[in-house]
């Protein structure tokens, strides 16, 4: 092939002497730095194929000389990571929740576990410092549906509420008065005046003391008399107390009645299918801590 | 080799290109096209990336959540932008620098470039609909990857038709890394889209190996496509491009040999990086990681060959904003392949991966090199193809610069803090050995970088939109009156000498 080498006025260096529609390429030897650097690399790649697993020979592989694996490695680490908290949690597993609570260290321990698994596993519903949503009871007062001891939340955590658990707390939830016919739609309206008038918001006087009547046929049977709660009034059905400044799904005349009129069967999860016992533990102090454990 | 490719290049030397009329039509299309879809694609990013610093902008629709809007950004600007532009500028140059026609004539060329836009439009609409095959940069369902396929065969058989019937004795450096793009795309499109389909008359499809193999595979593809596509057929633009527009030769033939093997050989395995502690053995893990180290020399041999062709001509990025974005765009080249290497070190690795880090990787060779040389080609190209004198305006272009410049440097550098901080924020253990941060504290921890990231965006398509501003005026024939860059004194020194 005829080539037309020139010389590059500003370089000095020559061209290969090939162009295509007037770009010329120009005979400059390799960057001796690029080739050392790439040559490192290299060595490092053969290096490390000597140390580590490397080439795939048919069916196995090269296990490299250090014999290390992911597997291995990531096995060693949990173990030492038990091992450091293996004190503790050797501790907790052996102690009901409330002795764990009246041990200072141990605690310590539970309530900085608790946390974790708090945020990773029940914030989403029930808030970051469990102060609640709606639907999901704030855990952080001292209203409690199922209880609030340290036994109390500690069963509560491992069977769930309405859960697919033998144990689990329900199953019964608030029934729809008004869908299943139980109630006339007038009767929703007193009986919500009344549950307002516990809390000194009634409306209309009247209905509130028609609305009586209809409570203590169809409510304090849950409810408890003047609505004090099913844990106050001793009865475990978990039907919360209408009396003080705490609702799950909402006080106001509207959500009273929506409440009356659908029901109501909030769940929650049946933890001991997926935490181990020593965690349930932890996460029942924290929460017992969260502001209004008994 | 037909008889053609032997009549020798010199024989023709003295006349240049004036006596072939190549074919622009179609490449004006595909530069309009590119220009259209980088706008939407960028913009479609500033809205995902708003969307997740504040989450009410999923409007509470499937349609616009943001699962289903990250596969429109994404494909919008690797294929539909990035797409377009690579059409255009392999299209343009290989007529150049083979001093043929494009096989089988422009309306080959404008079958591809139609069917290529309806397929993007398809696409599109897809991921919206909630149709995808959740692979990652592969989304498209079987049926759009079959047209895709024929779309794909098409452009081929152009390009390497108009490279065998070339009238230039010896291919151009930069026709190899179109081909090599052109040849693997294919081949990854094929081998990471072997699915079966659920019915003949459904989107919805299966692929063939699962569990690990097919998170290989898909990486396999994934890797590539950010190697083949956005490396090596921006490397193709580099090399026409850069040359072209600083007027000089390119700095050694030698290092585009040996760099262009080695990048093409050393690329193709670095895929299992993407899947460093995972189920994937570690074997396979070991070739990822070191194939991915020892790329990092092949890849830089393009960012000095780009930079060093410069050399002599320096003076130029003064006064020709044009030639400052393509020479900074290989300035981030080589920066992010840089980063490549290093975040696929399994230890740097097990800080960076699943973080913001690796978009912020991956966006400072999105927006810092991918873009940028698409903007400084299109800048060159748009006067040329529509005949006009110059651009409208060069200070536009400047404009254009420094508004995207500081929207990358916005956008890379909230990713690195987020993403580290993430990172650092995951792995953190209190003295009791129990993780410090839920998951979520680390999401809120990440807002005020998702604003800012967003702003960089904003900077970014706001210089896109200078740009098209620039262009129509250009496409027009006007000339801005504006202060002319001066030349430098010393110029004419180096000049001289």
């Amino acid at each position: 092939m005829a080539r037309n080498i020139e010389k590059d006025a500003l370089s000095g260096v020559e061209t290969t002497g090939h162009e295509w529609d007037g770009l010329k390429e120009l005979n400059n030897p390799l960057p001796k730095w690029w080739l050392y650097v790439f040559y490192v690399c290299i060595a490092w790649s053969l290096v490390y194929y000597v140390l580590y697993p490397a080439w795939p020979m048919g069916k196995t592989h090269t296990t490299g000389i250090l014999g290390w694996t992911l597997r291995e490695q990531i096995v060693e680490e949990l173990a030492a990571a038990k091992q450091k908290q293996s004190k503790f949690t050797s501790a907790i597993a052996a102690k009901s929740v409330d002795e764990i609570q009246k041990d200072n260290e141990l605690r310590n321990f539970a309530m900085a576990g608790g946390r974790t698994m708090f945020n990773e596993n029940c914030a989403a519903c029930h808030g970051a410092g469990g102060q609640g949503a709606k639907g999901f009871p704030s855990l952080a007062d001292d209203v409690w549906l199922w209880g609030g001891t340290t036994a109390d939340i500690y069963k509560t955590i491992q069977h769930g509420i309405r859960a697919d658990d033998p144990d689990t707390r329900g199953p019964a939830g608030m029934p729809a008065f008004g869908k299943d016919g139980t109630l006339t739609a007038a009767q929703i309206d007193q009986v919500s005046e009344y549950v307002l008038s516990l809390t000194n918001r009634a409306t209309d006087a009247a209905k509130a003391a028609t609305g009586q009547t209809v409570f203590e046929e169809n409510c304090v049977a849950c409810h408890g008399e003047k609505g004090i709660g099913s844990v106050a009034a001793g009865i475990e059905v978990g039907a919360p107390p209408l009396s003080t400044a705490a609702w799950i799904y909402g006080g106001d005349k509207a959500t009273l009645v929506e409440t009356l009129t659908n029901g109501r069967n909030g769940v929650m999860p049946n933890w001991a299918k997926r935490l181990d016992d020593v965690t349930i533990k932890q996460l029942a102090v924290y929460v017992h801590n969260l502001g209004g454990g008994k | 080799m037909t008889s053609a490719t032997l009549t020798p290049g010199a024989a023709l030397g003295g006349q240049r290109s004036d006596e072939v009329r190549y074919y622009e039509d179609v490449i004006r299309l595909f530069t309009i096209a590119a220009v259209f879809w980088g706008v939407v694609g960028f913009a479609a990013g500033v809205f995902i990336a708003l969307q997740l610093a504040f989450p009410a902008l999923n409007l509470g629709l499937e349609w616009t959540s943001f699962g289903r809007l990250r596969p429109v950004h994404t494909s919008a600007v690797i294929f539909a932008f990035g797409g377009n532009v690579l059409f255009a500028t392999s299209l343009y140059s290989v007529q150049r620098t083979c001093r043929q026609f494009l096989f089988g004539g422009e309306g080959l060329a404008k079958f591809v470039f139609w069917n290529y836009q309806i397929f993007i439009v398809l696409a599109a609409l897809s991921y919206a609909l909630g149709y995808t095959q959740g692979k990652e940069y592969a989304e498209p369902e079987w049926i759009l990857d079959l047209y895709l396929t024929v779309i794909w065969v098409t452009y081929a058989i152009i390009f390497i038709g108009t490279v065998m019937t070339r009238r230039e004795s010896h291919i151009y450096v930069a026709n190899w890394f179109f081909l090599a793009f052109i040849l693997t795309v294919a081949i990854l499109h094929l081998g990471n889209n072997v699915n079966v389909p659920v019915s003949l008359f459904g989107m919805k499809s299966y692929t063939v190996v699962s569990g690990v193999q097919s998170a290989m595979v898909q990486w396999w593809y994934g890797h590539n496509a950010v190697g083949f596509f956005l490396t090596a057929g921006f490397l193709g633009i580099m090399y026409y491009f850069v040359p072209k527009r600083a007027e000089r030769p390119v700095y050694s033939y030698r290092l585009s040999i040996v760099h262009f093997w080695t990048l093409i050989f050393l690329y193709i395995w670095a895929g299992p990086h993407h899947l460093h502690y995972t189920a994937l053995p570690d074997w396979a893990q070991t070739l990822g990681m070191t194939f991915s180290i020892m790329l990092w020399m092949p890849s830089w041999g393009g960012m000095i060959n780009g930079i060093m062709t410069l050399s002599g001509a320096w003076d130029k990025l003064r006064t020709d904003p044009v030639l400052r974005f393509l020479v900074t765009s290989v300035a981030f080249y080589g920066m992010s392949t840089f980063e490549g290497p290093l975040m696929s070190v399994k230890p740097v690795n097990a800080l960076s991966h699943y973080t913001d880090w690796t978009v912020g990787h991956v966006h400072s060779g999105a927006l810092g090199w991918v873009a940028f040389i698409s903007f400084g080609a299109i800048y060159f190209l748009v006067p040329v193809l529509w005949k006009r004198q110059q651009l409208y305006s060069l200070r536009l272009v400047s404009y254009h610069f420094w508004t995207a410049t500081i929207g990358i440097v916005l956008y890379i550098t909230a990713m690195w803090v987020s993403g580290i901080m993430q990172g650092l924020m995951w792995r953190a253990y209190d003295n009791l050995g129990f993780l410090q941060y839920s998951f979520v504290e680390t999401v809120a921890a990440m807002h005020p970088f998702y604003v800012i990231r967003a702003m960089g965006g904003v900077l970014f398509l706001t210089g896109a939109l200078i740009m098209v501003y620039n262009l129509w005026r250009t496409a027009k024939g006007d000339i801005r009156i504006e202060k002319p860059y001066v030349t430098a004194p010393h110029k004419a020194a180096v000049g001289a000498a």
